[in-house]
């Protein structure tokens, strides 16, 4: 054989393609489907911190803050261990994807609450009293003033890190969620051939392509307007 | 309560694994000390390739740092560390680590540097130009500096994105120090071990996560 059709035969052997195509097909969705939800929860309570934040309440803060430092210094993996391994010893039984999903949900959502934050910080505070002194209130000032013009300058970096966390998910197979890779490293070891992990990584290709040229091109929409 | 204390903070059993986790934190500081460098300077290449005059290779280059940004991690680990031995390539496990990562933090990194080079103004080179220097000291002792500066902050954050990124290796069985708390969670059937290797990142990131979040506290500032 020469050595085109061995390279052929060890990552693009058709039969194997075939064959596995549906798994990996099956993996995408498993893969798609919580990576969705994590985007939703993570981002939803991340926004959600940062308002609190914005109270300014100590009392509030501080737990909050913890939680991000924590989340931020932490290895996702060590996480998804901790709680897949040690909950059902203390009798919650949780099943692997609601381990995952709970886990980057969280981290995303420390990531998002800490840009979020920035980002009310970056509106000047003139913003705030004008808003205020036309006899706006709290929350009217928040919601209709601050937010619109700090969420425009969170998207670039929001979305870069959601990117990041949502290509977690690939951990999951680590505790048995059935997504690509898990799909894919099963399937090799079928079939003794190297086809399957290429197939995973180009499932992956597929999916997150698209999305980190559009997190680019977010990035260079929104850079030129920021002052 | 108990119970949960029990399972999670056992001292007895956190004293017992602490040896082998403190030898798998050697291992992980090992690697470290092997991934930052690679991707601090592969990042660097990238970026400066990416300012190439010829068209063909800025396009190579910002394929390759859109290829390695989107694979996950640990997908490029496990094609690297089992795939590549079909091929007649067979790595060891710090070889594959070293090689995965490489690809994956040089991509981001290279990012980093991008936007830091973009960062300073076109008036710098050619002042430093003017003066004589040629294209590479300029580059070297006048654009690069500042553009470091600018993004010190992002290349800090990345680092620790690095750091939490080792804790990968231990799927392909290198004995770091998530590999080492979870042996012994297994031996143990208790999660204590791993909330001690916890507690050492912790130690270990967190300063540096404040540091990077007191220069950062400002978007686009």
């Amino acid at each position: 054989m020469d050595r085109g059709a061995l390279f052929l035969d060890t990552f693009f052997k058709r039969e194997l393609i075939a064959r596995y195509l549906p798994d990996i097909l099956k993996g995408m969705v498993v893969t798609i489907e919580i990576a969705v939800l994590v985007v939703i929860t993570g981002i939803a309570l991340g926004l959600a911190l940062a308002l609190i934040r914005s109270l300014r309440w100590r009392l509030l803060n501080i737990p909050i803050v913890a939680f991000v430092d924590v989340a931020r210094a932490l290895p996702p993996l060590v996480l998804i261990l901790v709680v897949y391994f040690g909950l059902p010893n203390v009798g919650i039984l949780l099943p692997s994807y609601a381990v995952l999903w709970l886990v980057l949900s969280l981290l995303l959502a420390a990531v998002a609450e800490e840009i979020f934050w920035a980002g009310i910080l970056s509106v000047r505070k003139g913003q705030w009293e004008a808003a205020r002194s036309t006899g706006l209130g709290y929350a009217q000032t928040l919601f209709h003033v601050v937010l619109p013009q700090a969420v425009r300058l969170t998207v670039p970096p929001l979305t870069n890190r959601t990117i990041a966390i949502t290509k977690n998910t690939a951990l999951g197979t680590v505790i048995g969620v059935p997504e690509i890779l898990n799909q894919a490293t099963t399937a090799e070891s079928f079939s003794l051939n190297a086809t399957p992990l290429m197939m995973g990584a180009i499932a992956y290709l597929v999916l997150f392509v698209p999305v980190v040229m559009f997190g680019r091109y977010l990035e260079t929409r929104f850079a030129w307007r920021r002052a | 309560m108990d119970a949960l204390i029990a399972q999670f903070f056992n001292l007895d059993i956190m004293a017992q694994a602490a040896p082998l986790i403190l030898r798998g934190l050697g291992m992980t500081l090992l690697v470290c000390a092997a991934v930052v460098p690679l991707g601090l300077a592969g990042g660097l290449m990238a970026a400066l390739a990416g300012r190439a005059h010829s068209r063909i290779a800025r396009f190579v280059v910002a394929a390759l740092v859109d290829l390695f940004r989107a694979v996950p991690p640990l997908v490029l680990l496990i094609f690297v560390y089992a795939g590549l031995p079909f091929a007649g390539l067979r790595l060891s496990p710090f070889a594959a680590v070293c090689v995965a990562f490489f690809l994956n933090t040089s991509a981001y990194y290279g990012e980093i540097y991008r936007a830091g080079l973009d960062s300073v103004g076109a008036g710098q080179r050619e002042a430093a130009r003017s003066t004589g220097l040629t294209a590479w000291q300029a580059m070297a002792f006048v654009v690069i500096p500042q553009a470091v500066r600018n993004v010190l902050p992002d290349l800090v954050s990345n680092t620790v994105e690095v750091v939490k990124l080792t804790s990968l290796a231990s799927v392909v069985a290198l004995p770091e120090m998530l590999y080492s708390a979870d042996m012994a969670r297994s031996v143990t059937y208790n999660s204590s071990p791993i909330v001690l290797a916890a507690l050492i990142y912790l130690v270990l990131l967190w300063p540096v996560v404040r540091l990077v979040s007191r220069m950062e506290h400002r978007l686009g500032g």
